[in-house]
């Protein structure tokens, strides 16, 4: 296999995983808890191949993202679009911050999104959020030195740069 | 909003949900071979039991609806009976924390429609959201974008039920103070707005706010077993409003039931 080839399986096929964990029926308690784990993997393949995977590629993922949880088509388009901008622009910096700050970041894109996802679902009944509508956002922050090691491994382990 | 766009993306993302649920039903199925003899013996009696006392209830119930048929000839009113029902399973992912739809895995491939509604063994479980060749999307009485016209049995009071986001409860909002409504009243199908079938249980009344409040609300329990269902019926109603002018009585004459569901 070529090496570009390996490079887009490996990234689809973690974006798959990150699909499948989103819509895992977890139960109900957790399941208020579940964070956006395709973000949380966009995220990371911004950072570290900002070349390879850019805003359409993160526009694309949206859109199957919205396919695969029901949501109006372009929801999560729109907010993985503008994060992923983000991280381009920042991927320097993100990546020579240690764990901790990164996570800090990561927790405001994080609730970035689910605003955006929050206006567009409620832009004509005016709902108000719970408190708990933002617990994804943490436990994403908090989760995500575990993913930044594990992509991190997978990445090197394939020699993908 | 594009549904071309939209039923080929869930194609795509069809075999993820698969993938998600297949070792979870694995596991139930599991469950159910590893049942012990002396279980399964006594679930086959009860469910004996069970089916003789249906049966028996069935006769009464054939012979009322021939009755029914009959009165209503003599009225000249359109009514058309029969429906016709398909199994489906839950595939079990979830697509969102705060929204009740749940995906099942039968699709257009076998005549789903949107707008159909659902029932388990209890009463009505919701209507079809979205559908896909090989799947389709339920919204449960409960979700709070989902409401549902009812009428009380006991005495033919109709309102509308309201979801409230919470899988046992359901909010009457257009009750008020004077209402011949009290907790214990079974609430079924009404068959205005040609959705749902007319007078299959929904719910039962669980609270009725107090006399001297004005803007009366009462609150409702869903019978089907929405937190815990594994199979959901789809169900073709052949039921049309009933039209104003006798004209139109001919004009939904022909209507036939989606086509026979081919064999698993």
């Amino acid at each position: 296999m070529s090496k570009s080839s390996t490079t887009i399986t490996v990234i689809m096929g973690s974006l798959a995983i990150a699909m499948a964990l989103r819509i895992v029926p977890w139960p109900r308690e957790w399941l208020i808890a579940n964070p956006d784990w395709v973000l949380l993997f966009l995220i990371y393949w911004n950072m570290a191949l900002p070349d390879r995977f850019g805003v359409a590629s993160a526009w694309s993922t949206g859109i199957l993202t919205d396919a695969l949880t029901g949501r109006m088509l372009g929801q999560h388009a729109l907010a993985y679009t503008l994060v992923a901008y983000m991280c381009l622009r920042l991927h320097r910096q993100l990546r020579l911050s240690p764990l901790f700050q990164q996570s800090l970041m990561v927790l405001l894109f994080h609730l970035l999104c689910q605003v955006l996802v929050f206006w567009t679902q409620n832009i004509k009944s005016g709902n108000a959020a719970a408190a708990q509508y933002w617990l994804p956002s943490l436990i994403g922050a908090l989760l995500w030195p575990g993913i930044f090691l594990t992509l991190r491994w997978l990445r090197r382990t394939f020699n993908i740069a | 909003m594009f549904p071309a766009l939209r039923g080929a993306l869930t194609t795509a993302v069809y075999p993820l949900q698969q993938l998600v649920s297949s070792p979870i039903r694995f596991g139930h199925d599991l469950a159910d071979n590893l049942a012990s003899r002396t279980e399964l013996i006594g679930e086959n009696e009860r469910l004996k039991e069970e089916q003789l006392m249906l049966k028996t209830k069935l006769l009464k119930f054939s012979a009322m609806e021939q009755e029914n048929i009959r009165l209503r000839g003599l009225l000249e009113t359109s009514f058309k009976v029969g429906e016709h029902a398909l199994i489906a399973e839950l595939m079990s992912v979830t697509l969102g924390n705060y929204e009740h739809i749940i995906t099942v895995n039968k699709g257009s491939r076998f005549g789903i429609e949107i707008e159909q509604p659902v029932m388990d063994a209890n009463g009505i479980v919701g209507q079809v959201l979205r559908v896909t060749p090989f799947s389709a999307d339920v919204i449960l009485i409960s979700d709070p974008s989902h409401a549902i016209p009812v009428q009380v049995n006991r005495n033919g009071v109709r309102t509308v039920a309201i979801g409230s986001g919470q899988l046992d409860k359901l909010i009457l909002p257009q009750v008020t103070s004077n209402t011949d409504i009290k907790p214990g009243d079974l609430l079924v199908s009404s068959g205005l707005g040609g959705i749902f079938p007319h007078g299959y249980p929904v719910a039962t009344v669980t609270s009725v706010s107090p006399q001297d409040d004005p803007s009366g609300k009462a609150t409702a329990k869903p019978l089907a077993q929405l937190d815990r269902i594994r199979e959901v019926l789809m169900v073709w109603s052949n039921s049309t409003p009933i039209p104003r002018m006798p004209g139109q009585i001919n004009a939904n004459a022909d209507f036939v039931g989606p086509p026979a569901p081919p064999h698993e």
